[in-house]
């Protein structure tokens, strides 16, 4: 049987050896040592570009276990960024122990990498009396699905233990597939107030809270599937068995069809919105934008009067019907 | 024929072919899948002959 040597017909743009895996949309190919050195490297490059943060500030991953969190708190360490990482225990079982599962990749993450780095676990249900699933069958918003009030919860929690540990600057690790399917979902409905906040940098919404950033958002969800296979990175494969049929998945699939007829139309969707936001596409925007008080409870920002919707979750009573789409964003 | 294996699927699909266009065959998306052969990243454009295994790995994952 013929075949081709490995890496087929394709040589590595740095070192001209067999490449592994080819970047359509920046017509590039790699060999596996300079793709696992390309990835920090243009992740180093965006941190610059959009002031994300500097080697000064204290820095805080948010991880789940899954590739892209496991690997952008991998890339800040190798960058030499003093990034801390948080995970939160849902309490997701499901029959699959998906939580118990998410925590063994990230402790493994530890042992096999970064032996000395920091991570700062909460559990949902030690704190507040209810997982996720539990919280979410007790309120209108959840009953046939946690992922609203896991969203909410994340976020809150995220901002909490940020606030409190003081930390500057809080890392997620959307790629740019993520904030793609946010922008498609946004633009659909012309969410202006939605679409005037997505941001791979969002300033903290108070003093004293963290500021919310992104770096892999110029990454493809393939590129960083491959970092983590190439990197060796043993992440929690399988989705959160709440993830099923989410519009956000189907959005990804749609824009996956766009981009295998035309490499790098995901990436100009986004690339170029928010270039045209730098032009002062969505400002009209800011003047809709709604005040925020300060949660009688919790003294965190929301739209609603006296209580936020986290501390509302707590006290049994309704959520508010407006919940951002940004929900989407936090899966 | 090829042995193709994602999630709890299997498939197989006569060579030669690229892998890409396997990926196409079997229904899924190229942007949406790795392909992996004994245990190594393989490239799109690469050609499969009949005596090959390869797991296709889903990129779209985690919680
Ligand atoms: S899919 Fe995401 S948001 Fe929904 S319950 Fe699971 S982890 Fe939470
Ligand atoms: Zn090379
Ligand atoms: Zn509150």
């Amino acid at each position: 049987m013929v075949r081709w040597s490995a890496g087929g017909d394709m040589k590595c743009r740095k070192c001209n050896k067999p490449a592994v895996i080819n970047l359509r949309q920046h017509k590039m190919a790699l060999c596996a040592a300079h793709f696992l050195d390309w990835i920090p490297d243009q992740t180093q490059r965006f941190i610059k570009k959009y002031q994300m943060f500097t080697p000064h500030d204290k820095i805080l991953v948010a991880v789940s276990g899954g590739k892209d969190s496991l690997s952008v708190w991998d890339i800040l360490l190798r960058l030499g960024y003093q990034a801390d990482a948080l995970t939160i225990q849902l309490g997701i079982d499901e029959g699959l122990n998906y939580s118990v599962e998410s925590h063994r990749c990230i402790e493994k993450h530890i042992r096999d990498f970064h032996p000395q780095a920091v991570l700062h676990t909460i559990d949902v249900k030690e704190i507040y009396g209810a997982s996720i699933p539990e919280v979410a069958l007790r309120s209108t918003r959840g009953r046939d699905k946690p992922c609203s009030v896991c969203g909410l919860v994340k976020r809150h929690e995220m901002n909490r233990i940020a606030h409190e540990l003081g930390y500057q600057v809080l890392v997620t690790g959307h790629n740019l597939d993520d904030e793609a399917a946010v922008l498609w979902g946004n633009t659909l409905n012309w969410q202006m107030q939605y679409l005037a906040r997505q941001a791979p940098v969002l300033p903290a919404d108070q003093p004293g809270l963290a500021r919310k950033v992104k770096p892999l958002f110029r990454f493809y969800e393939r590129e960083m599937a491959a970092y983590a296979l190439l990197r060796g990175i043993d992440y929690i494969y399988d989705e959160c068995p709440f993830a099923a049929g989410a519009t956000s998945l189907q959005y990804k699939e749609l824009l996956n069809q766009l981009e295998a007829n035309s490499p790098g139309a995901k990436m100009q969707f986004y690339v170029r919105f928010l270039q045209a936001k730098e032009k002062g596409l969505f400002n009209l925007a800011d003047e809709e934008a709604q005040t925020l008080n300060e949660c009688e409870r919790c003294g965190q920002p929301t739209s609603a009067q006296g209580l936020c919707a986290f501390c509302r979750l707590w006290n049994n009573d309704p959520l508010p019907e407006i919940i951002p789409l940004e929900v989407i964003e936090e899966r | 024929m090829i042995k193709v294996a994602y999630r709890d699927k299997k498939w197989e699909v006569p060579g030669q072919i690229a892998v890409r266009d396997l990926i196409i065959k079997v229904g899924l998306s190229p942007e949406a899948v790795l392909a992996v052969r004994k245990g190594q990243l393989v490239l799109d454009s690469e050609v499969l002959g009949d005596d090959d295994e390869i797991k296709l790995i889903a990129v779209i994952s985690g919680g």
